[in-house]
């Protein structure tokens, strides 16, 4: 496939780019090797200049533009598609679920999500994908998409979790539970309870979120006259994309190639809907014989695709008069929405975060996913344990406050310290950095903050809170998941003699490719512009796993750092064989290549010795290591309006190790708008089941006015067996801001928040009920 | 209708759609791809442009508008393997991310510290308000642009 | 391929008004084009963004006149609005964000005449006229009376938006303005609030207060008004005049905000600004 010189990936550079006539990497001190240090992103020329080409830059001939038609109703028989009469439908391509001949699955965890709802079968969300068209030109495209009808017999559908509870409609089994989860330590937790001084009970709920990357999804399929489907697409993981399209499609692994392109954010919303993308584009392709296209415009990726899961959570704690944690039960729910995809270890790591980084002798949590009729919920930063967090660290301040603690006397007190035993009986062995990631927080409330953060409105009588929030999160897959996974990379010497990093871990934003440059160059002993990238691909490098869960640095970093460093011995053992009289690590590449052609070391992911986990009982080491963060905000409350203007913001995250400072504190910062983004201004609004405000103008995300200025704290506390101590970063800055806010909003106004978004409405109600009674 | 214009210093004369959105001839018509879209809607900044040095969504103007006007996209920014203040800051001060919003960022910050002196940082949040990220919660992106702005003669933050 | 022109003239663009009543007008099209890709292109579109004659801020004694299509940037940038009328200068800068602030005009904002139209809560107080003209007449129609319903307005198929005039507001006048939005920038307004109050011998002696995105149309509450001039304000009189917001503003739910938080919120910011005047 040609796409104008991108069929043949390119191998993304480290940039030698000149700024006033200076080189640049010389100019900033970097000799790159350096780990540590600030080198400037491999990709970052390429950002600022426009020469990135993201999928709806690639030009490809003669594709067609592909368009979706998508039901109108949220739960349905479909009796009937067709194609209007009076419209010429010459020039388009138009496929249904009998077009399939392979398997109508999505494939993921169970294969209950078909590619297009076939005739007679059951619509089970708005916007749900009936068939597809596709056309030289996009209006004709869309034209022909609103001239196919549908015959459908509506059926009652289920919108809340709490309808699903109440099997209003039963849509899945015979209590609508996609998965159920418990987690059980010491003794009975209601006796435990009942013998706490005091038990605090709250019911806390969050909302739907939207990921919001700025680039809309899209792919682009073309079919090879061998039989095979090539897919370039805007995406996290090229193989969860090649799985189902081998299960959809019935082909062989090689005939399945998956290719990334240059991706504009994901935050997990590129995690499994690229596949129901890419289902779509090879159907088209396959029939068409042409190369098709199809990018989202803003409303259909908001309409269509995942969010985070809404989940009201309920929590008790019981504490005692001491301030010492007595006994936890936790109610988890999620709303899956009208398929299973992911909901399982979203719900799964939900319920092992729920119970928050404290020793608790006395533990009960239980977790249902449920299944209702609105399009579903997926993977985004944080993956559940956002939803619990706010839970917990909302019942930890009510504690606090009951026993008369100060918020950081009360963690301090209760928090889990090395040596300590999580809810699941892990002992944590090694880079437990609760202590210092709120000493960090308590030493900057100390100092000046900076200026820049906005300010409440003129004419404003605000009320001023302060919050903050504690917390952990568990980096890589949980338990026994990256055993199973055996993630795979590998470093090679290619055909010209320079070194190549192959794996499939994607760059969406968060750095991974320059992060692998380091850890790659580093173990050669070689400069970093001695390295390339290879831009993920089914078809170049080996299943990394997919590029989620916190894990591309700690899990995949440490392969890649293992297989440059096995590289480097096969080197060094060739320059002692053929008697080549170098120690430069580079040269030895080029004469390799020269004499012997390619050379590539593949290394496979193993979890560190003594981790244990029992998937039967839910007991044992739920992750490798965790990462520990504390948020503290400031925040002004308008007496009128009701509006909250963030005026400071304060987030330390022990990171184990910061390979590149500047990539970690983006994390942080990053991760720590969504969460305050998802606190105060972020509303999925739903009205019979499919969403109402699906623009950017309606469904809001922060400008740079509201983010307050970061005051961003990477703390280090090494993990044994990360790669230079570095364990996960890019989830744990979503899961606590949110909490923060609600605690602070609550102390500015006197009363409890228990629920995310805080919409000025949502307070206003608040606020007047309170004081109406 | 036959448009003339002056694309990043080059004359470029077409004959299109008048109602056409600039957005789209820049990208099909002109190929250049540094332009984004992120919304069609004049929110996210994505698709941000300079008409006679003013920066404007590309995605709300017909390109009847720009028959005779001078415009400058991400791509007429630098000067051949010279990034300018600004784009080196985005990159030295992790300013992008994944990088979709970034050429628009660059172009109105180059926009911003051409016309304006004293650009702290309240100030540069006020003016970029209308470029959306997701990626960086907007610190180094502020922190960058006032580098360049300082670099520039104007006083940064810092 | 769809008609477009580009009149050089107010004359000819008035011309060709006249002969192209089907014909959309175009300004900044930071309305018009949203989506644009949605739908077909206009049979014709008359562009008077650049004309030269309808651009520009123009001071005498008695008024301030504002060509229609005066890009908001423009009028940002302008010292005699921010110290003549600082709440339509403060209106103005929340408006989108500087991308839409080069490209929207007041005109425009006029003409379209949505509820949620920024700028012109602030017309209504300030007492603004449209001033329209065809080929054979120019009138000039108060703010209050040009719009007419949801985006109605009483726009001739013949006539342009050519400009619009602030009388000059007399020694004495405090002005205020505030948008509640989604957020502060990039913003859809979910209340607005604009008020003139000229104080005398301590005593309101003429007042006007206007809301927005509370109706179908930016409104006043003249029974407000009423109840504060001669007045000299107090917190009771605060208090008075917000109930009287409150029995008479009856905003609507939608997806971005709620009737009681929009009604709540209208009549807190009243109440605001006359305690601002105590």
């Amino acid at each position: 496939m040609d796409f104008g010189g991108f069929g043949q990936f390119m191998s993304v550079q480290v940039p030698e780019f000149v700024a006033d006539g200076v080189r640049w990497a010389a100019m900033t001190n970097s000799t790159i090797r350096d780990l540590d240090k600030a080198v400037p992103r491999v990709d970052g020329a390429d950002k600022v200049t426009g020469k990135a080409l993201y999928v709806d830059d690639l030009k490809v001939d003669g594709a067609l533009y592909g368009r979706t038609v998508r039901s109108h109703v949220p739960h349905a028989k479909l009796k009937r598609i067709s194609l209007d009469p009076d419209f010429d439908w010459s020039d388009v391509v138009v496929v249904t679920a009998d077009d399939i001949t392979g398997k109508n699955v999505v494939l993921l965890i169970e294969e209950d999500q078909p590619a297009l709802v076939p005739e007679g079968g059951i619509i089970r969300h708005v916007d749900e994908p009936v068939a597809l068209v596709a056309a030289s030109d996009p209006r004709r495209a869309q034209a022909a998409m609103e001239h196919v009808r549908l015959e459908v017999e509506e059926l009652p559908a289920v919108f809340t979790i709490e309808e699903s509870v109440a099997k209003k409609v039963l849509l899945r089994g015979d209590d609508n539970v996609y998965k159920r989860f418990e987690i059980l330590r010491g003794d009975d937790v209601e006796q435990a309870l009942a013998s706490a001084d005091y038990v605090i009970e709250g019911t806390y709920r969050t909302g739907a979120q939207e990921q919001m990357y700025i680039e809309p999804q899209g792919m682009i399929a073309e079919w090879t006259d061998a039989g095979a489907v090539r897919l370039v697409g805007s995406l996290q993981c090229p193989y969860y994309v090649h799985k189902a399209m081998r299960e959809l499609l019935q082909l062989d692994e090689d005939k399945v190639i998956v290719t990334q392109a240059v991706t504009g954010g994901g935050f997990g919303g590129k995690e499994e809907y690229p596949s129901m993308l890419a289902a779509h584009v090879a159907l088209l392709a396959k029939k068409a014989k042409r190369p098709v296209r199809m990018v989202y415009d803003r409303v259909e990726d908001v309409r269509a695709t995942t969010k985070r899961h809404p989940a009201p959570t309920r929590h008790r704690i019981g504490v005692n008069k001491d301030g010492t944690i007595v006994a936890v039960d936790v109610d988890v729910l999620i709303d899956g929405g009208a398929y299973l995809t992911l909901s399982p270890v979203v719900l799964s790591r939900g319920v092992l975060h729920s119970v928050g980084p404290y020793n608790v002798p006395h533990v009960r949590v239980v977790g249902r996913a449920m299944a209702t009729n609105l399009p579903p919920h997926g993977a985004f930063r944080g993956f559940g344990a956002p939803q619990t967090t706010f839970a917990y660290e909302r019942q930890i301040e009510k504690a606090a406050q009951r026993v008369g603690m100060s918020s950081l006397e009360f963690r301090r007190k209760n928090m889990l310290r090395e040596g300590d035993v999580t809810c699941t009986g892990q002992t944590l062995k090694y880079s437990v950095g609760s202590a210092q990631v709120l000493d960090a927080v308590e030493q900057q409330i100390g100092q000046a903050p900076p200026k820049g953060s906005a300010a409440p409105p003129q004419f404003a009588s605000v009320k001023r809170g302060k919050g903050l929030a504690f917390y952990y999160h568990g980096a890589g897959f949980t338990g026994s998941g990256e055993d199973r996974l055996k993630g795979r990379a590998s470093v090679a010497v290619n055909a010209g003699g320079k070194f190549e990093v192959r794996s499939t871990s994607t760059d969406i934003g968060q750095g991974t490719f320059t992060i692998f440059a380091q850890l790659a160059s580093a173990a050669l002993d070689v400069d970093i512009k001695d390295v390339e990238m290879i831009q993920p691909s089914t078809e170049k490098a080996p299943d990394s796993g997919p590029t989620v869960a916190s894990r591309t640095t700690m899990v995949v970093g440490s392969v890649v750092q293992k297989a440059g460093a096995q590289l480097k011995q096969r080197l060094l053992a060739f320059a002692e064989e053929s008697g080549v009289q170098s120690g430069d690590v580079a040269e030895l590449a080029k004469r390799y290549a020269e004499k012997h052609g390619e050379l590539e070391e593949t290394v496979t992911y193993h979890s560190p010795p003594g981790v244990k986990w029992d998937d039967a009982t839910y007991r044992g080491d739920a992750y490798p290591c965790y990462g520990w963060a504390a948020c503290y905000v400031e925040v002004a409350v308008d007496d009128d309006t009701h509006e909250v203007t963030v005026e400071r913001c304060i987030h330390a995250v022990d990171v184990g190790h910061a390979i590149h400072p500047v990539l970690v504190k983006g994390q942080i910062e990053g991760g720590t708008l969504q969460a305050l983004g998802w606190a105060l201004w972020e509303s999925v609004v739903y009205r019979n089941g499919r969403v109402a405000n699906p623009t950017m103008t309606d469904c809001i995300i922060p400008t740079s006015i509201e983010a307050p200025e970061m005051e961003t704290l990477v703390v280090e506390v090494p993990y044994p067996h990360g790669p230079h101590g570095a364990k996960g970063v890019g989830e744990i800055p979503m899961d606590g801001p949110a909490a923060a806010v609600a605690n602070a909003v609550a102390d500015a106004l006197g009363q409890p928040f228990d629920e995310v978004p805080l919409l000025p409405e949502v307070i206003c109600r608040q606020v007047s009920a309170t004081a109406a009674e | 209708m036959k448009i003339r214009m002056q694309v990043n210093g080059a004359a470029r004369e077409l004959e299109t759609e008048p109602m056409r959105r600039l957005l789209d001839v820049l990208r099909e018509d002109c190929g250049l791809t540094g332009t984004k879209e992120g919304c069609g809607e004049g929110e996210c900044g994505a698709c941000t442009v300079l008409i006679d040095g003013k920066p404007v969504n590309s995605c709300l103007v017909p390109v009847g508008q720009v028959h005779e006007a001078e415009l400058l996209t991400v791509e007429g920014l630098s000067d051949g393997e010279l990034l300018t203040d600004v784009q080196r800051a985005l990159v030295e001060h992790g300013g992008a991310q994944c990088g979709i919003c970034t050429p628009g960022i660059a172009v109105t910050a180059e926009s911003l510290i051409r016309r304006e002196k004293n650009l702290d940082h309240a100030r540069i949040r006020e003016l970029l308000a209308g470029n959306l990220c997701r990626c960086t919660g907007y610190q180094r992106v502020v922190e960058a642009v006032a580098e360049a702005a300082a670099k520039r003669g104007g006083a940064g933050d810092e | 391929m769809s008609e477009f022109l580009s009149p050089r003239t107010l004359a000819e663009a008035l011309k060709l008004r006249s002969a192209h009543p089907d014909f959309t007008v175009l300004s900044g099209g930071t309305d018009l084009m949203v989506r644009a890709t949605e739908r077909d292109y206009p049979v014709g579109t008359i562009d008077v963004f650049s004309l030269k004659e309808m651009r520009g801020v123009c001071e005498s004694d008695a008024a301030l006149s504002i060509g229609a299509s005066t890009p908001y940037a423009d009028l940002l940038r302008s010292d005699v609005v921010l110290t003549m009328l600082p709440n339509l200068h403060a209106a103005i800068r929340e408006i989108g964000a500087v991308q839409i602030q080069e490209r929207g005009t007041i005109g425009g904002n006029i003409g379209t005449s949505s509820p949620v139209g920024d700028t012109l809560p602030c017309l209504l107080a300030l007492d603004a006229e449209v001033e329209l003209r065809s080929q054979n007449n120019t009138r000039r129609v108060a703010y209050s009376d040009f719009c007419t319903g949801y985006r109605k307005t009483q726009l001739g198929a013949d006539e342009l938006i050519t400009a619009i005039h602030i009388p000059r507001p007399a020694k004495g006048t405090r002005l205020f303005w505030r948008k509640i939005g989604t957020r502060r920038a990039q913003a859809i307004s979910k209340v607005m609030g604009a008020a003139s109050f000229r104080i005398e011998e301590g005593v309101v002696s003429h007042a006007r207060i206007a809301l927005g995105a509370v109706a179908d149309r930016p409104r006043r509450v003249e029974a407000a008004e009423q109840r504060i001039q001669g007045e000299k304000p107090s917190e009771r009189l605060a208090t008075e005049v917000a109930a009287i917001v409150r029995s008479d503003v009856k905003p609507i739910d939608d997806v971005r905000s709620t009737a009681s938080y929009r009604l709540d919120v209208a009549v807190n910011i009243v109440r605001r600004f006359v305690l601002e005047l105590v």
